[in-house]
Formats: C-alpha cells, sequence, structure tokens
C-alpha cells in the first residue's frame, strides 16, 4: 500500500520518532541479546513504524504506538517466534496474589553494587516477564502504557510486573548465595 | 490494617498505580509498620538495581542512527519533492540555476576582458613607441583614427582639467579594432580604450562603478554604441574624474 505520507509531514515523525531511538535500541537489545538482530530490529521498526505513520491518531501515545511495533516485529522474528515458545501455556496471569519473596537479597545486592549480576538476571528472565520489567522500571511505562504497548490487560500488567520482580530477585538470591 | 493484606499490593504501590485512597492508606500504615516499610526499601532498591544495570545498558553505533537518520529522510522525499512542485516552481528553479550559471560566466569573461586590456595598457607603456599619434590636441588625435578604426568619438576639452592627452593608438579587443588613448593626471598615465558595442561579447554589457583589477583601477560604461573602459594604476577618484569628461564630450 502506497504510503500517504503528504498527509502527515514526516519531518513530524522524525520527531516523534528519533528521540526514542537510544531508547528502543536498547530494549531491542535486551529483547534480542544480539547486535546485528537488535539493529535489524529497530531498522524494521522504524521502516513499518513511518509506513503506518498516517495511521498514528496524533495526540495519542506515540512511544506506546512505536514500542508495540517493534515488540510486534520482535514476536514474529526468529529469536522472538523462539522466545515466545518457552512461554508456559497456563501462567494464571489474570491472578494477582503475589508470592511474599522468602528471602530479600536487595541489601546483599546494594553492598556489593553489581551491575553486571542484575544485568545477567534480567536477561535470564523469560521475554514475557524480561519486556514487561524493561517497560516498566526502564522505560517507567504507566501500567496503562505497557498495557496499550503489549496488547495485554492492566490486570495482566500487574501480575506480571510482580512476576517479573520476584522472579529477578529469585534469581538474584541464587547467584549471590552461588547456586 | 494487618501488613499481611498490603504486602501484595506493594509493588502496585511503588510503581504509584494504586487508587488515590488506596495510596493514602498504605503511606500511612507504612509509616506505622517496620515489616511493610522494610519491605518497601527492600523492592525500592531492587527496583533502582534494575534501572541503573538496565538503562543505557546497550548503546547504538553513530554508523546505525544516520543510517536509519538517512533512511527516514530518503523516504521523505518523494511525496514532497516533485510530486508537490507544480510546473512553474520547476521553471522558476531552472530558471534561476540557468541565471546563476550565466551571470558567473559573464562576470568570468569580464575579468579576462580588463586583464587583457590591462595587460595591453601595460604593454603600451612600456613600448618605445607608446603612441602611434603623439598630440595633446583633441583635434589632432580625432582625425589620426579616420580609416583606421570603424567609427568616431568625441573627445572631451581638458583645459581646466588636471589630465593632459598623451596621444593615441589602434587597440585590438577580441579581433576587434578599436581606440587607445593615453591620458597623463600628475605622473600616471591611464589607457582609454573605445569599442564598438555591438562589436564586443554581450558579457560586456555592464556598466560598472570603478573597480580595483590586478592592482589598476578601472570602470566601463557604454555610450552612443560605444563602449569605453578607462584602466590605469591612478585613484579611482582620477578614473572616475576622467570617465566623466568622456562622458560629457
Amino acid at each position: 500500500m502506497e504510503v500517504p505520507e503528504d498527509r502527515v509531514p514526516a519531518a513530524t515523525f522524525e520527531e516523534l520518532a528519533m528521540p526514542l531511538f537510544d531508547q528502543l535500541y536498547n530494549f531491542a537489545h535486551w529483547l534480542t541479546q544480539n547486535r546485528e538482530e537488535a539493529e535489524d530490529l529497530v531498522q524494521e521498526t522504524y521502516a513499518k513504524a513511518l509506513k503506518g505513520f498516517s495511521s498514528f491518531q496524533p495526540g495519542t501515545n506515540f512511544r506506546a504506538w512505536i514500542y508495540r511495533i517493534l515488540r510486534n516485529t520482535f514476536l514474529t522474528s526468529r529469536t522472538g517466534l523462539k522466545a515466545s515458545m518457552t512461554v508456559p501455556l497456563s501462567t494464571d496471569e489474570e491472578e494477582t496474589a503475589i508470592l511474599a519473596p522468602a528471602n530479600t537479597p536487595e541489601t546483599i545486592l546494594i553492598e556489593r553494587s553489581n551491575q553486571q549480576l542484575v544485568q545477567g538476571a534480567i536477561e535470564q528472565l523469560p521475554v514475557h516477564l524480561r519486556e514487561v520489567l524493561l517497560l516498566c522500571e526502564v522505560e517507567e511505562m504507566s501500567y496503562k502504557e505497557i498495557a496499550e504497548t503489549l496488547s495485554i490487560p492492566m490486570g495482566t500488567v500487574m501480575s506480571r510486573v510482580s512476576r517479573a520482580r520476584n522472579a529477578l530477585r529469585e534469581s538474584l538470591r541464587r547467584k549471590i548465595k552461588g547456586e | 490494617m494487618p501488613g499481611d493484606e498490603w504486602q501484595p499490593k506493594l509493588d502496585t504501590y511503588l510503581d504509584g498505580e494504586l487508587p488515590a485512597e488506596e495510596m493514602r492508606e498504605l503511606d500511612s500504615h507504612v509509616r506505622s509498620c517496620p515489616s511493610c516499610a522494610a519491605e518497601v526499601l527492600n523492592r525500592l532498591q531492587l527496583k533502582r538495581a534494575v534501572q541503573a544495570s538496565a538503562a543505557k545498558r546497550y548503546l547504538p553505533t553513530t554508523e546505525f542512527r544516520e543510517r536509519i537518520q538517512k533512511s527516514i529522510t530518503i523516504r521523505r522525499r518523494p511525496t514532497f519533492r516533485w510530486g508537490s512542485l507544480t510546473a512553474a516552481t520547476v521553471a522558476a528553479l531552472l530558471i534561476a540555476g540557468a541565471l546563476t550559471f550565466y551571470v558567473g560566466l559573464q562576470k568570468l569573461h569580464r575579468e579576462q576582458v580588463f586583464s587583457e586590456l590591462a595587460d595591453l595598457h601595460v604593454t603600451t607603456l612600456a613600448s618605445p613607441t607608446p603612441v602611434d599619434v603623439v598630440s595633446s590636441d583633441r583635434h589632432t588625435v580625432k582625425p589620426w583614427f579616420q580609416g583606421k578604426i570603424p567609427f568616431t568619438f568625441n573627445l572631451p576639452e581638458l583645459k581646466d582639467s588636471e589630465f593632459v592627452l598623451v596621444g593615441g593608438r589602434v587597440a585590438y579587443l577580441g579581433q576587434t579594432p578599436g581606440a587607445q588613448l593615453i591620458y597623463q593626471v600628475r605622473k600616471h598615465q591611464i589607457s582609454v580604450f573605445i569599442f564598438q558595442d555591438r562589436a564586443l561579447s554581450r558579457d560586456l554589457s555592464t556598466d560598472t562603478p570603478v573597480m580595483r583589477k590586478l592592482s589598476f583601477n578601472a570602470k566601463t560604461w557604454s555610450q552612443d554604441g560605444l563602449r569605453y573602459f578607462v584602466v590605469g594604476d591612478a585613484t579611482p577618484e582620477d578614473i572616475q574624474g576622467l570617465s566623466q569628461l568622456l562622458k560629457k564630450s
């Protein structure tokens, strides 16, 4: 389909999209865990976003819109398809009751101030938890924005954020104990 | 309210996503419950550790950024460029381009002509016989050119001026014959070249104020179908003064 770019000035797309470039790349790299794949993902995201920019409603959330494009593009990539196959079929995501962690490794973590440890723990999270954690903590998106980006209900966002944090905490606890 | 009831909501509380009423209640509770306060602190520390470790963890290369920027710019052009330009705009751009080129060429050619005339002026002064007709009388000099050049011209009366007519000779510019007159002002000598305007290139059709060319001062203008060039090492005021006298003749 020909892009009716003349309906919305392309400069506006640049103005909206380029300030998010570093963040989108960082997010893409966290998802793919590979520089080349991250570049391909970001490039495809920008191409798709530019092509579909005429369908973007001015005044709505551009950040959530372009992150959704990136995330959907990732899910259809080889790495994304492989990652999505590891997501448990039944996750009881609407269940908002969160298990309280048995141990809290945060104090030890602060003392050691070990960023690599945290990075390793984030990398090991399943993609569906990793992405929600990054959107919440790094991108500082609201639950509503995350729901919009991932096309999931708010309740699911809430439970996934808690599950991601608990999984991270557990992973760190094991790493700190040397398990 | 017991702390256990709040535990599941601590993450939502830290993310600022609880309803306003619950936020106020939990705020109040945390202040009075050491267990929940410690748990909030722990979660806050983890939240900050994730932010510090994951934000800007991976940075794109400059080349990649440029590639993306370029891809956006390249794709923007098609609708903006020729599609939206009217034929009149295209024509105006082409004319402006051609005009700029033409003016540039004209200027270049004019520079070459001034250089050539400056050379003629210097060669003449260096010659043991700078002029072929030696006379300070304009009524002697003017008739001397009859039959030698295909036009005639008037020379000014210099009685009340500082200028002195030294003489004249035939000069050629681009194979076109013309008159070269030598004037003296104090110890400076000035050449006045006169050619038929139509015999010269159109590139010389622009009159100029006194300009400095190759350390000489020069001026050109057209009058009664003749093109005058005044070239010499005299001051711009002298060049201008002689030019005015010639124009009034």
